[in-house]
This record gives C-alpha cells, sequence and structure tokens, in this order.
C-alpha cells in the first residue's frame, strides 16, 4: 500500500525538455504560474494552453501520464470551481430556491479551473522530466543568490537529497514494522478512526527510533568523507548552460512578453 | 615510519543521567599501543564490547583519546587543523551499507568524497572511475544504490573511501550484516586493494574465516590487545581463542580437535587443503 506513494516521479525520456538545465525549468514553471494568474481572458488562456501543448509534446510525456498526476487535485478543483459559481454576486443567469448562479460566477468559475489545471500540468512537466537530483542541484545553484540573505541553501538542497535518497529505505522499513507488529497481533486493517490512529503508534515509534540512528550512522559516515558543509566543495556534475537552454530562456520571455501585450490589448 | 600508531590510547565511556551527572564510566579502550606499516593488512578481532570499533573511530579521527595519543601518518589526530587530511589519509567504511552511502546514484555516492575535499571536476570523474574499477562495480555506476545487493552496496562503500585516495582504509565490521557471497566479495575486494594498490587495510570483524589473508591479526579483549601474532600463530592457541569466546575457522577447529586425539598434524591450520597434506603425512599404521 505504501509503494503506490510516488514523490517527485520522474518519466524517464530522452527530449530536449529532459535535456534542459534544471535552472531554465524552474524559472520557466515559475514564469508559466505567473502568466496564469496574469491573464484574465480567454485569448490569453488560449495561449496559455498552447505553450502547454508544445511542451507536452516536446517532452514526449504521455498525455495520460499529465493527466493522472489531476486526479489528486480533483477535490480542490471541485470545491473551488462549486464556491466561486454560487457565491460570486452579479448580474443573475438563473436561480434554484435560495442560491443563484451569476454571469460573473460562471466566468471566475470558469477562469479558476483553467488556471488550477494548467497550474498543476505546468508543474508536473517540471517534476516529471528532471530527475530529484537534478531539481536539488538546479535549486542550489538557481536560488545561490540568497547565500546573502544568509539562507543556507547548500544545506537545504542537501537535506532534499539525502530526504530523497532515503524516502525508499525508510517505506521498506515502515512495511517490515508493520508487518512484524501484525505478526504480533497488531491491527491495521480497521476501518475505525480512533482504531487506525491508536495502530499507529507502534509502527511510528520505532520507525523514528530507527530513523534517528541511521541520521546519527549517515552524519558520522559524511564526516568520515570530509564533508564540512558547502565551502570549498567541487561538484562532480556541475550545471553548465548550453545553447539550448538560452534558446528556452528567449521562449519563455518571448510567452511572457506575448501573455504582457494580450492582457494590455485585449 | 609507521602509518598509524597509537601510545598507550585509552577511551572512556561516560554515562551521563538525565541531569548530566556522570553515572558511570566504561573504559572501552584501555592502554593500547599499536603499530601499522604501510602496506600492512592488519585484522582486528574481537567479541562484541571488546572495543575494537572503537579504536577504529580513534584512526579516522571521528573520536579522540582520554588518554594517550594517535598518529596517523606522523599527525597527531588532537590537531584540528589536520583533521580533514587524517580523514582523506585514513578513509572509513562501515558496518550499515545503507546508512553511508549519499548519492542516488552509485558514481554520485563515489564522488562525494571528492567532491568535499575540494577535487576539480575532471578529476573527481577520473578516480569514480579508477575507484568503481578497483572494487568491480564499474558497470553498476548509473544505478540507484537501493537496486544492489548488501555485499555491492559496501564495496560501493569502499570505492567512496578510494576515492578520496586515502593511504589506508579502516573497515568496521563492513560484513556483519551481509549475506555469505556478500562477504566473500567485500573480503575479496578488500584483499585484493590490499595486494593490488598496496593500500594499508585494517579490517575489524568478529569472523575469523575473514582474517586469514591478513598479515597481522591483533585479539582484543575488554579493551586491551589479548593476542598478537600472524594468523597461523593466533591460529595455533585455539583453546585461547575459544576462551576470548571467538569462533575458529572449522578446518582449523577440525584440525585441532584431530590434534588432541592423537593425530600427528601441525597446530595452526588455515585452509581445507593444508588440512589434506596434513593428513596425507599422518601415519596411520
Amino acid at each position: 500500500m505504501l509503494r503506490d506513494i510516488t514523490l517527485g516521479q520522474y518519466y524517464p525520456a530522452d527530449s530536449v525538455i529532459h535535456r534542459l538545465d534544471p535552472r531554465v525549468k524552474l524559472f520557466g514553471t515559475l514564469v508559466y504560474l505567473v502568466t496564469l494568474f496574469l491573464t484574465d481572458n480567454f485569448i490569453g488562456y488560449l495561449l496559455a494552453l498552447l505553450f502547454l501543448a508544445v511542451t507536452v509534446t516536446v517532452s514526449k510525456v504521455p498525455v495520460s501520464f499529465i493527466l493522472r498526476g489531476l486526479k489528486a487535485v480533483m477535490v480542490l478543483l471541485l470545491f473551488s470551481v462549486v464556491l466561486n459559481l454560487f457565491m460570486t454576486k452579479g448580474e443573475v443567469v438563473f436561480s434554484i430556491w435560495k442560491i443563484s448562479v451569476t454571469k460573473e460566477g460562471i466566468y471566475i468559475a470558469a477562469f479558476m479551473a483553467i488556471r488550477i489545471l494548467f497550474l498543476i500540468m505546468g508543474s508536473s512537466i517540471m517534476t516529471l522530466t528532471t530527475t530529484p537530483n537534478n531539481l536539488t542541484d538546479g535549486l542550489e545553484k538557481g536560488l545561490g543568490f540568497l547565500k546573502i540573505f544568509r539562507v543556507p541553501v547548500h544545506e537545504i538542497a542537501m537535506m532534499m537529497s539525502i530526504a530523497l535518497r532515503f524516502i525508499p529505505i525508510l517505506m521498506e522499513e515502515t512495511d517490515k514494522i508493520m508487518k512484524a507488529q501484525m505478526a504480533r497481533g497488531a491491527d491495521f486493517e480497521s476501518k475505525k478512526l480512533t482504531k487506525k490512529v491508536k495502530a499507529l503508534i507502534p509502527l511510528l515509534v520505532p520507525l523514528f527510533v530507527s530513523a534517528f540512528r541511521r541520521a546519527n550512522d549517515l552524519a558520522t559516515a559524511m564526516e568520515a568523507r570530509c564533508y564540512r558543509g558547502g565551502k570549498g566543495r567541487t561538484k562532480m556534475k556541475p550545471l553548465v548552460y548550453k545553447k539550448r537552454d538560452a534558446l528556452a530562456y528567449l521562449i519563455i520571455f518571448g510567452y511572457l512578453a506575448a501573455v504582457i501585450l494580450i492582457k494590455i490589448y485585449f | 615510519m609507521e602509518i598509524i600508531k597509537t601510545e598507550n590510547l585509552t577511551f572512556d565511556y561516560i554515562r551521563r543521567d538525565e541531569d548530566g551527572n556522570v553515572e558511570g564510566i566504561t573504559t572501552a579502550v584501555d592502554d593500547v599501543s599499536l603499530k601499522v606499516k604501510p602496506g600492512e593488512f592488519i585484522a582486528i578481532l574481537g567479541h562484541n564490547g571488546s572495543g575494537k570499533s572503537t579504536l577504529a573511530k580513534h584512526i579516522n579521527a571521528i573520536l579522540f583519546p582520554t588518554e594517550g595519543t594517535v598518529f596517523v601518518d606522523g599527525m597527531n589526530t588532537r590537531d584540528d587543523e589536520k583533521i580533514w587530511e587524517i580523514r582523506s589519509t585514513a578513509g572509513m567504511v562501515f558496518q550499515n551499507p545503507d546508512n553511508q552511502i549519499i548519492g542516488q546514484v552509485v558514481e554520485e555516492d563515489v564522488g562525494f568524497g571528492p567532491e568535499n575535499m575540494g577535487v576539480p571536476t575532471k578529476e573527481i570523474w577520473e578516480r569514480v572511475e579508477e575507484s568503481l574499477k578497483a572494487v568491480g562495480m564499474y558497470e553498476f555506476r548509473k544505478k540507484s544504490p537501493n537496486r544492489l545487493s548488501g555485499g555491492q552496496k559496501q564495496r560501493v562503500s569502499i570505492a567512496g573511501v578510494l576515492a578520496m585516495h586515502p593511504k589506508c582504509i579502516v573497515l568496521d565490521e563492513p560484513t556483519a550484516m551481509l549475506d555469505p557471497i556478500g562477504r566473500r566479495e567485500v573480503i575479496r575486494a578488500v584483499t585484493a586493494l590490499n595486494d593490488v594498490e598496496k593500500i594499508t587495510v585494517i579490517l575489524i570483524t568478529h569472523n575469523m574465516d575473514e582474517t586469514i589473508g591478513a598479515n597481522r591479526i591483533i585479539v582484543m579483549d575488554k579493551g586491551k590487545i589479548a593476542m598478537e601474532g600472524t594468523p597461523r600463530e593466533i591460529f595455533s592457541r585455539v583453546e585461547e581463542l575459544k576462551a576470548l569466546r571467538l569462533d575458529v575457522p572449522q578446518v582449523t577447529n577440525c584440525a585441532h580437535e584431530l590434534r588432541k586425539r592423537g593425530l600427528k598434524i601441525p597446530e595452526g591450520i588455515l585452509t581445507d587443503k593444508e588440512l589434506v597434506e596434513a593428513l596425507k603425512h599422518v601415519n596411520f599404521g
């Protein structure tokens, strides 16, 4: 049951998008999210859809794969659509009992739905085409300027990559502990909420103890291999911008400019 | 000059209660003086709690002596400025393979040490390649460590240490969590490093079978050195080893029992072949 959770899922394929520098992809995603909130008419969203469609096609990630990610936000999506549909004041289109649907409400709800859908799809393109490792590297280098404000960027990136490395190990351990507790009569199948919560205690306590022990071991092992923070560290795989990255930046800026122009003139 | 030298090394574990008051002191290593020459293969044997792991952690400057001194390649481990040089001179491999692999890809993990030392990118790649080849894990370089067997993971850990170009490798029970096949893989890799690359090896173990290839065996008990000598010398003292709760290799034990029953076989038989040879010369008449 725990194996179904996929974090930072990556779809291996050989495409230009996969090969792009992670910083470009991070920046592109950020720009895309910003444009989604800048846009307030259908022409703008048409452009956003076009941009998304082209990116998905180039990335060689199957559309079904991207749509699968939407399932998780379906509740949130429905909730915000319904809320906007009925709660917005304005010109009444029709009303049932005390609830009335307005023209403005329909517009806002539609925009909201489009925004959320594009937002999820846009950001999943990034995680689907970038290995978690690459992503943390990109974050470390791309946010490097934050060091001026004393943000421990390297340390955060290191923590992220260690966490990612240990997720499968801890998953396996959880499975083992669960089986061990079940063998001694623990009940994880109960439907009752109070029982479910109670069943978690004999699972979480040993898991935490073991996680701390692992953390301690790992810290010693890292120190033994001369780890002393980000200072004076070299990179085995340093991020270097290539021609295609410059081109990608140009496209992203072009897209941003187009969105702004549409907002001004339409 | 010795690569590793300890002089009257003593280490106390201080147990404290919740208020920080001293509850008791356990002396884990007690007045140990040890000299290791470059290129030697030393095995440190001992039962649980004999202080062998504590001793190992002193060589890598993870623990510091309560009394006495430790020199690694002439550097005192108490010297704060030398600590990183000491750690790259004497690399350390730990017991649990999962808890010492940092990278998500084999080659990245092997590159972790050199990255920390500030080695230029191009040289890191060279070091990673040669280290992985030295332990026979080169074809796995793009794999996730989670997909490897225990023995393979431990060989990756060894490669990770090798990439730092150490003069000495300390292995703290590297086979304790492995299956017999994994054990053999690791011991073979370690032996090859000592033979081919002439790297000093200090292998800590409680499994006597793994110490046969060593130049010298040091048996520890209750923090002190109980016995010291070549494998043949050590394995000739079967009764003493048994008194220290150590399991003598099957062949050695078999030869010992036969000798006790009056067969004229020399003490300190290490391999099946030797036993066969010895038995051929026994006059059963």
